[in-house]
């Protein structure tokens, strides 16, 4: 099989697993500490309650998260040692950072978090999930400075064929990253809430521990709402950088084979044709497009077709159009379940403001809330392959081509069984994830301390008759 | 002034130092799971001594990899690329085995447990494993190819001499682990533990020796550094002989000191042996990966050592003070997360 093809697709499966955990992380340890910071400054049990049920839920998807991570830097050296090469002086700092800065923070202040409960005070022990908030939300931003170099190259030179740094300020302050961290941040912090909304609505289906869930409900709902918010208009400013920087990704999500009329309609759907370069049945919104990629009622947008000639001109012979109905419809499966989520996010905000949570009858509500536990990773998901395959064929934008990038010592039997291997223990990781959620979430966070039963061989220990 | 070229390889030296130093007990407690523990509540005492570590003890590994990857991107992909298929196995190994501390006591189901057991231990049992063997081959040498291609067969990874270097690892880990365990628990548990780490003192000093001698034979790292090389060969065994005595003496925190010294020592060698390369190809001379060849320019090198020094004294200072909240023995009266 082909090399380029399997390294892609052990890239693709591995980082779209692995971002399935990433967001839970990032959001929820971030309620948890607000959950903790409100029992720190009240004294009220039951939010000390909270911070360790949802912590719970924390813990099983954080090491998930942790181990497939580790995956995540080691695969660039291996399936991608061309590239590692080639940018391995800019591209590896913040890597290098992201470790120093970020893991070692999380991963020691977790540990001090969660074995730390009769060790430390209360003010540090807080202090211990803040700085782990903080460590996981700066593990984002140096990633995504990564990224933002393969989307956008700046802050380098290129000496001996490779690409070398050349200032650092210049690649954290790249425009990308500016707009790329808040809007990929805060639909992590909507990931966490609306996971903690849509198991906190299960359990007040079913009349569970109804005051515990309300008030999980009432903080998910909140964050839920506004981090959605910041995530659209993030995701606006990305879009109009977009626009600038990588048209071409543009006009694939717009399956734009021509340039737009002048004001440009938003497509909202089409069906693209990709062999004859043109689309049918095609149902568009006035303006919408200007006003999406310059805040004006005017300006047209560049086509495929024009920008294939200039990169033709640019970059030499070769094929720069991205899988186009891919690009396009992942951008319209993200925008979808976002304006779900804000419709979901105000309805719930609405609810909890005129104290309506528990008084009157919400079963359709909660039932959507609970279906809604999909949305941020549709959202994210489809957010992740439109940056990444719109990208393509490049993997560093202008300067390196996804075929240049692989390995050439490793050779494609090595790469399907590294395939085959990964995946079926992430498939196997995944499921065991979900069964002990819902055990987890079934006992119910007055179950909990059952768990923790101590055995021991003096049977007027102390310790038993606290359990 | 001190090249920053060296420097790095130095830092990269001490981050799989401290790596081996540290995740290296968190290997030998997760094979006591199988060789020590009697019991489930012992088998979860030896998990949860090490429970507020092992997640930061791995950053070393990954903070390593970063760091060869931002300064030799060339090692770093060399390697990385050439040892594909021991690196799948080592991150198999790691994802199992740290999903296994995790979830193991989240459900007492007899399978369940058992399954987990199994994950533990082959994920502490194969890193140091396969490890130990790529290191061997880092000084054994590889065939590295003009474009710092390296195409190794079967063979040239796994030979006697690698496996002998791979064993050594091992059980120099779980020694490590042992001694760790006195240190961590108490009672019957921990006489256990130091009886155990006793027993295979004798058999971590054969492979230490055999796999030195080997070293003296296969590879030409004596010859390079012989002077420095013979006189840390014998602070070692000064170290480990000293470190004999501490446990029989039961002196666990000494002890411990001395079998990190042993690790220290060992890998500090192999790095030094090394210097300036850091990989040695088989093929060529000129083709070995060195600080030189093989690295970022001046520029992010300057960047990497201005973020790296300012921070590791924060990273360092609290680690070390999760050491000392935990300074505790576990029993089986303490709250066992895991």
């Amino acid at each position: 099989m082909d090399m380029i093809f399997l390294s892609r697709l052990q890239f693709a499966s591995t980082t779209i697993f692995h971002y399935l955990f990433v967001p839970i992380s990032i959001g929820l340890v971030f309620i948890i500490a607000i959950m903790e910071s409100f029992y720190v400054k009240t004294g009220n049990e039951e939010y000390k309650k909270m911070a360790k049920f949802w912590g719970k839920l924390f813990l099983i998807n954080f090491v998930i998260g942790i181990v497939t991570g580790i995956l995540q830097e080691f695969q660039f050296g291996m399936n991608w040692s061309n590239y590692s090469r080639f940018v391995g002086d800019v591209f590896g700092a913040p890597l290098a950072i992201e470790a120093l800065l970020a893991f070692f923070m999380e991963s020691t202040f977790i540990g001090l978090w969660i074995f730390g409960w009769d060790r430390l005070s209360k003010k540090v022990h807080l202090a211990c999930i803040w700085l782990t908030a903080f460590g996981t939300t700066m593990s984002a931003f140096w990633i995504l400075a990564a990224n933002s170099f393969m989307q956008r190259p700046v802050g380098f030179e290129i000496n001996n064929g490779r690409a070398e740094m050349n200032d650092f300020f210049a690649l954290i302050t790249n425009g990308q990253v500016l707009v790329e961290f808040p809007h990929t941040v805060f639909a992590a912090f909507a990931t966490g809430a609306f996971l903690v909304c849509g198991i906190s609505a299960i359990k007040l289906l079913g009349k569970k521990d109804v005051d515990f869930f309300k008030k999980s409900f009432q903080i998910g709902i909140t964050v839920a709402l506004t981090s959605t918010f910041l995530t659209l208009v993030a995701g606006h400013a990305q879009a109009q950088f977009l626009v600038e920087t990588q048209p071409m990704k543009m006009a694939a999500s717009e399956g734009l084979w021509d340039r737009s009329e002048n004001p440009a309609p938003w497509t909202v759907f089409a069906n693209i044709d990709v062999d004859n370069k043109q689309n049918s049945a095609e149902l568009k919104i006035p303006y919408l497009l200007s006003i999406l990629s310059y805040n004006t009622l005017d300006g047209s947008v560049k086509g495929m077709n024009e920008l294939q000639a200039e990169y033709v001109q640019k970059y030499g012979e070769g094929d720069y159009i991205p899988p186009v109905k891919t690009t396009f419809w992942s951008f319209r499966i993200m925008v979808a379940a976002g304006v779900a989520m804000i419709l979901l996010g105000i309805y719930g905000v609405f609810l909890a403001w005129k104290k309506k949570l528990v008084s009157k009858p919400n079963k359709w509500f909660y039932r959507l809330m609970v279906a809604g536990i999909s949305l941020p990773f549709i959202a994210n998901t489809s957010g992740w392959i439109m940056t990444e395959i719109g990208r393509q064929p490049w993997t560093v934008f202008g300067l390196m081509t996804t075929a240049d990038s692989i390995s050439p010592s490793v050779s494609a039997g090595q790469v399907l069984f590294s395939i085959i291997a990964f995946c079926t223990i992430y498939a196997v990781l995944g499921a065991i994830m979900v069964y002990l959620y819902v055990k987890v979430v079934k006992k119910g966070p007055y179950m909990m301390e059952k768990v923790d039963i101590k055995v021991t061989n003096d049977p007027f220990a102390k310790e038993d008759f606290h359990a | 002034m001190l090249e920053l070229n060296v420097l790095w390889f130095i830092l990269v030296a001490v981050l799989f130092i401290g790596f081996f130093f540290l995740e290296g007990f968190d290997f030998g407690v997760g094979m006591s799971t199988k060789l020590l523990a009697k019991s489930d509540i012992e088998k979860r005492i030896l998990i949860n001594s090490i429970g507020p570590y092992w997640d930061a003890n791995e950053v070393w590994l990954i903070t390593a990899g970063g760091a060869m990857f931002a300064a030799f991107p060339h090692w770093y992909a060399t390697m990385f690329s050439g040892f594909y298929t021991p690196l799948v196995v080592v991150l198999l190994a790691l994802i199992v085995r740290a999903t296994g501390f995790e979830f193991r006591a989240k459900d007492s189901h007899p399978t369940w447990k058992k399954a987990w057991d199994v994950c533990i231990f082959l994920g502490s049992f194969l890193p140091p494993l396969l490890f130990g063997v790529v290191f061997a081959c880092f000084m054994q040498g590889l065939p590295i190819d003009q474009n710092m291609e390296l195409k190794a067969g079967f063979f040239d990874i796994v030979n006697y001499y690698t496996l002998t270097g791979g064993l050594t690892v091992l059980v120099l880990c779980l020694v490590h682990g042992l001694v760790f365990t006195t240190l961590r628990t108490v009672g019957d548990l921990q006489e256990r533990a130091r009886n155990l780490a006793q027993k295979l003192l004798p058999l971590l000093g054969i492979l230490l020796t055999l796999f030195s001698a080997l070293t003296y034979i296969k590879t030409d790292i004596f010859q390079e550094r012989g002077l420095i090389l013979s006189f840390i060969f014998s602070l070692g065994v000064i170290a480990f002989i000293v470190g004999g005595f501490f446990i029989s003496r039961k002196m666990d925190g000494w002890a411990f000191g001395m079998t990190g010294a042993v690790i220290t020592l060992s890998f500090a060698s192999i790095f030094i042996g090394l210097f300036p390369r850091v990989m040695v190809s088989s093929i060529s001379d000129a083709f070995s990966l060195t600080i030189h060849n093989a690295a970022s320019g001046h520029y992010s090198l300057k960047v990497m050592t201005i973020v790296a020094l300012t921070l590791l004294p924060f990273v360092l200072g609290y680690q070390i003070w999760s050491y000392i909240v935990f300074r505790k023995r576990i029993t089986e009266k303490s709250h066992l997360e895991y």
